[in-house]
C-alpha cells in the first residue's frame, strides 16, 4: 500500500458559519512530502486539524466523510484519539515551546504515555534532536529553559518534540513563517531527510517553499481541492487555470 | 494670540496635574500614617507575655494568645473549605465552560456573593450553620461562613490566573496526546499557580480581618482555655479589638493599640507574602 | 495506559463541574435562609410600624426608616469622598505617575483595601472622632461624618483598582491620536481617555458604593448608633445608625424566633436585595476587562 492516508468526501463547516472544506477527496502517499498550498482560508489548516482530530477542540457544526489512515477511519467517534495524536504529530506556525527545559519539552509526550525509564527517555531526547538537526546546538544545555532559544531553534525543538513520540505522520502548518532564511533552510533539509521514514504533510508559507519541497502538491481554493498531482509538474505545468493564476501571482 | 492660548492650555495642565497628584497622595498618605501611628502606639505593649499569655483582669492586663490562636484557626478553617472549592470552580470556568446561560448565571452568582455585606453573611451563618445544622457557635460554623464569603475572591483571581496562561500551551499539549485534565494539571494550573496563590492569600487575609461574619457564628469574648475542637467557640483578634475598644470600661489604651498592631501585622504580612510571590513569579515566568 | 486514565479523570471532571455550579447554590441558600427567617416579619409587624420612623425594639417599635436613612446618608458622604479621590488617584496612577511611583503606589492602595475595618473603626474612635469633636465644636465626634470619612477611605481602593483597570484598557492609539491633533495630556485625559473608559469607571463607582453600603464594623464603632431619621445635610454632624450596624449590634441580644429576630433578618434581606441590585447593575454595564490577569500577575 503506497497510500498512507485516504481522504474521502470530507466536508466540514464550523459553527461560526465559515465553511471550511467541501467534498475533498485525496490520497496521500507514504514516505513523501505532500504539500497543501493555496490562498488563505482555503481549508488547508482545517484538513490538517482533521487528521489529528485537533478539530475536536473547536466548535464544528457539520462534518461528513472519512479519513482512513492505514485503513482506519480516524473520524470515528469511538477512536482512541490519544493514540492517534501520538501517531500523527503536528508542528505549528509559531514555535510554541512549553514553559520547561528543552529536555522536559521532549519528554512531555513520552511521560504522558507512561514512559518512566530514564534511559529510554534520554535516548529519545538525543535521537529526536538529531533527527531535527539541532542536537549539536543544544546538547550542552538540555536542562535550560527552552524559551531562551532563538525562534529557529525553538521550532526545531518543536519538531523534535513530535519526533520523540515516534509518529508515522508529521503535519506542519506553516512551520517556517516566522523564521529567517537560514533556519527555514535547516527545517526544509530536515524534512527531506525525514521523508525517508515518515509521511509528511506540509502547508507552506509561500509558493516558493511549496515548489522547493513538494513531492506531491494539492491546491486548495476556498474549501475545494482544485488540483492534486506530482510536485514538480504542479509548479511548472499546472492543469487548472486557477492553479496557474495563483502560482504566477495573479491573485494571492 | 496663539502664544496666549498655548500658555493657557499648559497652565491648565500644570494646575490639573498638580491637583490630581495631590489627590493621589492625599489618598495614600493616610494609609501610611495609619500604619505608622499604630506601630508607634502599639509597640510598647508588645512583649513576650503579651503574645503568649492569657488575658487577665477582665482583659485589662496579660496577653492575647487565645485571640491570636483563634484567628489562626479560623484562617486555616476558611482555607480548608474555600481553597479547594474555589480553585475547582475557577478551573471549571476557565477550562470547561462555554458561553451559555448557565455559565452566565454562575458568573452573576459569583459577583453577587462578592457584594453581599459581611454582616449578612453573619446572619446567614447563624441561620444555617449555628442553628439549622446545629453546629452551635463554633470555629466550624464561623469557618464555613467565612469560606463562602471568601469564595468569590478566590474564584475570580484564580480564574484570571488560569486564563492568562497562553492558549497555545493547551493546544500543543493536546496535540502531543494529553487529555484535557492532564493538560490542566501539568501545564495550566502549574503555570497559573503563583497567581492563584496570590489570590488565595489575599482572600484569606480579608477573612482573617473580618469581624461581622464571626460575631454570631463563632466568636467569644473570653475563653479560659484554647479551643479544643472545631465545635468550640473561639476568641479572635478582630472581635477582641472591637470589644476592648468599645465595651470594656477603663481599658488601658496601650493594650488596645497592641492588639490592633498584632492584627495589623498578621494581615499585612500576608499581604507582603502575596506581593513577594507575585513579583518573583513575574521574574521567573517562561512565557 | 489510556484506559486507566479514564476513570479518575471522569470523576475529577464531574467534581470540577459541580464546584462550578456551587456559587449558584450558595447564593440560593443565602437568599433562602434570609427569607425563611425574615419573612415572618410581615406576619408580626404591620407595614405602618415597619416603615415608621421610630426604631426602639424594646418597646416593639420596629420602624426601619431611620436605619435606611442612616445607611443612605453615610453612603452618600462616603461616595462624595471616594468618587473624586478614587478616580483622581486612578487617573494619577494610570496616566500621570512615572513608572517607579506607580510601582509603589499601587501596592499601597491595595494595602488600604486589606486593612481590617475594625482597625479603622478603632482609630476612628480614638483619633478621628475626638478630633472632629474639637474641630467642629460638636457634642460628640461619633457622627455620620466620621463614618463617611472612614467609609470613603474604605471604598477608595475598590474604586481605584477597577477604574485604573478601565483606564489602562483604553488603547494607546486613542491617546496618541489626540496628541497628534495637538491636545495636551490633560485635555486628552478628560476628553478622550476618561470618556473611553466610561463604563469601567461607572462600574468602579458602583462597586465602591456597594462596598460602602455593606460596611459594618467601622460604622458601628464611629457613627454613634442613634437611630434617628437623617434627612438633612445637618444630620451629617449628628449620630446616626445604619442597617448593618443595627444587625451587628442587636443580633447578639435577641431571642431566637422573636419578632426582633425576624425583623433583623428582614433588614438583612433588604441589604441583600440592595447589593444584588447594585451588582447586577454594575455587571450589566459592559466592561471587558483587558487582561485583568495582569493586575494579579504583574
Amino acid at each position: 500500500m503506497v497510500d498512507k492516508i485516504i481522504v474521502q468526501n470530507l466536508s466540514l463547516q464550523y459553527s461560526d458559519g465559515t465553511e471550511s472544506l467541501r467534498d475533498v477527496s485525496l490520497n496521500i502517499r507514504k514516505e513523501a512530502v505532500t504539500v497543501l498550498f493555496g490562498p488563505a482560508d482555503g481549508g488547508k489548516s482545517t484538513l490538517l486539524r482533521c487528521l489529528n482530530r485537533l478539530n475536536d477542540l473547536t466548535e464544528v457544526k457539520t462534518a461528513s466523510g472519512q479519513i482512513l489512515i492505514d485503513g482506519v477511519n480516524v473520524l470515528d467517534p469511538k477512536l482512541d484519539v490519544i493514540a492517534l495524536r501520538r501517531k500523527v504529530g503536528m508542528v505549528f506556525a509559531r514555535p510554541v515551546v512549553l514553559p520547561m527545559s528543552i529536555r522536559e519539552n521532549l519528554t512531555y509526550g513520552l511521560e504522558l504515555a507512561g514512559e518512566k525509564r530514564r534511559a529510554k527517555l534520554d535516548e529519545a531526547v538525543e535521537r529526536s534532536l538529531k533527527l531535527a538537526a539541532i542536537w549539536e546546538e543544544v546538547k550542552d544545555r538540555l536542562d535550560s529553559p527552552a524559551i531562551a532559544l532563538s525562534g529557529g531553534q525553538q521550532q526545531r525543538v518543536c519538531l523534535a518534540r513530535v519526533l520523540a513520540l515516534q509518529p508515522e505522520v508529521i503535519l506542519l502548518d506553516e512551520p517556517t513563517s516566522g523564521l529567517d532564511p537560514i533556519s527555514t533552510g535547516k527545517v526544509e533539509s530536515a524534512l527531506q531527510e525525514l521523508k525517508k521514514e515518515y509521511t509528511i504533510i506540509l502547508v507552506p508559507h509561500s509558493v516558493q517553499q511549496a515548489a522547493r519541497t513538494a513531492d506531491y502538491a494539492a491546491f486548495f481554493l476556498q474549501g475545494e481541492l482544485v488540483e492534486y498531482g506530482d510536485g514538480k509538474m504542479m509548479f511548472t505545468t499546472p492543469h487548472d487555470k486557477r492553479t496557474e493564476d495563483y502560482i504566477t501571482g495573479r491573485f494571492g | 494670540m496663539k502664544n496666549i492660548l498655548a500658555r493657557n492650555r499648559h497652565l491648565t495642565q500644570r494646575l490639573g496635574f498638580t491637583l490630581i497628584t495631590l489627590m493621589a497622595f492625599a489618598t495614600v498618605i493616610p494609609i501610611v500614617a495609619v500604619v505608622i501611628y499604630i506601630l508607634i502606639q502599639g509597640v510598647p505593649a508588645i512583649s513576650f507575655e503579651f503574645l503568649t499569655g492569657f488575658p487577665r483582669d477582665g482583659m485589662r492586663a496579660g496577653g492575647i494568645l487565645p485571640a491570636i490562636v483563634g484567628t489562626i484557626y479560623l484562617t486555616i478553617g476558611t482555607a480548608i473549605f474555600s481553597v479547594p472549592l474555589g480553585i475547582a470552580a475557577a478551573i471549571y470556568l476557565s477550562e470547561y465552560s462555554s458561553d451559555t446561560p448557565l455559565t452566565r448565571t454562575i458568573r452573576i452568582a459569583i459577583i453577587n456573593l462578592a457584594g453581599i455585606p459581611s454582616v449578612v453573611y453573619g446572619l446567614f451563618g447563624l441561620g444555617l450553620f449555628v442553628l439549622f445544622l446545629n453546629f452551635g457557635t463554633s470555629i466550624l460554623a464561623a469557618s464555613l461562613t467565612l469560606s463562602i464569603m471568601t469564595l468569590p475572591v478566590i474564584i475570580s483571581t484564580a480564574e484570571e490566573a488560569l486564563r492568562a496562561v497562553p492558549q497555545a500551551f493547551r493546544t500543543v499539549s493536546i496535540s502531543l496526546g494529553a487529555t484535557r485534565w492532564q493538560t490542566i494539571r501539568r501545564i495550566v494550573v502549574k503555570e497559573a499557580l503563583p497567581g492563584i496563590l496570590t489570590g488565595v492569600i489575599l482572600g484569606l487575609e480579608r477573612a482573617a480581618g473580618e469581624t461581622a461574619p464571626i460575631l454570631f457564628t463563632g466568636a467569644a469574648f473570653f475563653l479560659p482555655r484554647l479551643p479544643g475542637s472545631p465545635f468550640d467557640a473561639t476568641m479572635a483578634l478582630p472581635y477582641h479589638l472591637f470589644v476592648i475598644s468599645t465595651q470594656v470600661p477603663e481599658m488601658p489604651i496601650q493594650i488596645q493599640y497592641g492588639t490592633a498592631l498584632v492584627l495589623l501585622v498578621f494581615v499585612l504580612s500576608m499581604n507582603l507574602i502575596a506581593t513577594v510571590i507575585r513579583s518573583r513569579a513575574r521574574a521567573k515566568r517562561q512565557w | 495506559m489510556e484506559k486507566s486514565l479514564r476513570w479518575p479523570e471522569f470523576i475529577i471532571t464531574r467534581l470540577i463541574k459541580a464546584s462550578g455550579y456551587s456559587a449558584i447554590l450558595f447564593v440560593a441558600l443565602i437568599f433562602f435562609f434570609l427569607i425563611r427567617e425574615g419573612l415572618p416579619t410581615f406576619g408580626e409587624v404591620d407595614l405602618q410600624t415597619l416603615f415608621s420612623s421610630r426604631w426602639y425594639p424594646i418597646e416593639s417599635y420596629y420602624g426601619i426608616l431611620p436605619l435606611i436613612t442612616g445607611s443612605i446618608i453615610i453612603t452618600f458622604g462616603a461616595a462624595l469622598i471616594a468618587v473624586p479621590f478614587g478616580i483622581g488617584t486612578a487617573v494619577y496612577i494610570s496616566e500621570i505617575a512615572p513608572r517607579w511611583v506607580r510601582e509603589i503606589l499601587k501596592p499601597l492602595v491595595e494595602l488600604l483595601g486589606g486593612l481590617p475595618s475594625v482597625v479603622l473603626g478603632f482609630l476612628g474612635i480614638l483619633v478621628l472622632s475626638p478630633y472632629l469633636r474639637v474641630l467642629l465644636d460638636l457634642p460628640t465626634g461619633l457622627t455620620a461624618l466620621a463614618g463617611s470619612l472612614l467609609l470613603g477611605g474604605i471604598a477608595v481602593p475598590t474604586v481605584v483598582s477597577v477604574a485604573e483597570d478601565a483606564l489602562d484598557a483604553v488603547p494607546r492609539a486613542y491617546r496618541e491620536g489626540a496628541w497628534a491633533l495637538g491636545a495636551t495630556r490633560w485635555q486628552t485625559i478628560w476628553r478622550v481617555t476618561l470618556p473611553a473608559a466610561k463604563s469601567g469607571v461607572l462600574t468602579a463607582i458602583m462597586l465602591g458604593v456597594g462596598r460602602a453600603i455593606g460596611e459594618t464594623m467601622t460604622v458601628m464603632m464611629v457613627t454613634g448608633n442613634a437611630p434617628v431619621l437623617a434627612l438633612t445635610l445637618g444630620s451629617l454632624f449628628s449620630p446616626v445608625r445604619t442597617m448593618t450596624a443595627t444587625i451587628a449590634a442587636e443580633m447578639g441580644e435577641v431571642a431566637n424566633g422573636s419578632t426582633h429576630y425576624h425583623v433583623l433578618f428582614f433588614i438583612g434581606m433588604v441589604l441583600f436585595m440592595i447589593s444584588l441590585g447594585v451588582n447586577i447593575a454594575a455587571s450589566s454595564v459592559v466592561f471587558r476587562a483587558k487582561k485583568r490577569a495582569e493586575r494579579i500577575l504583574s
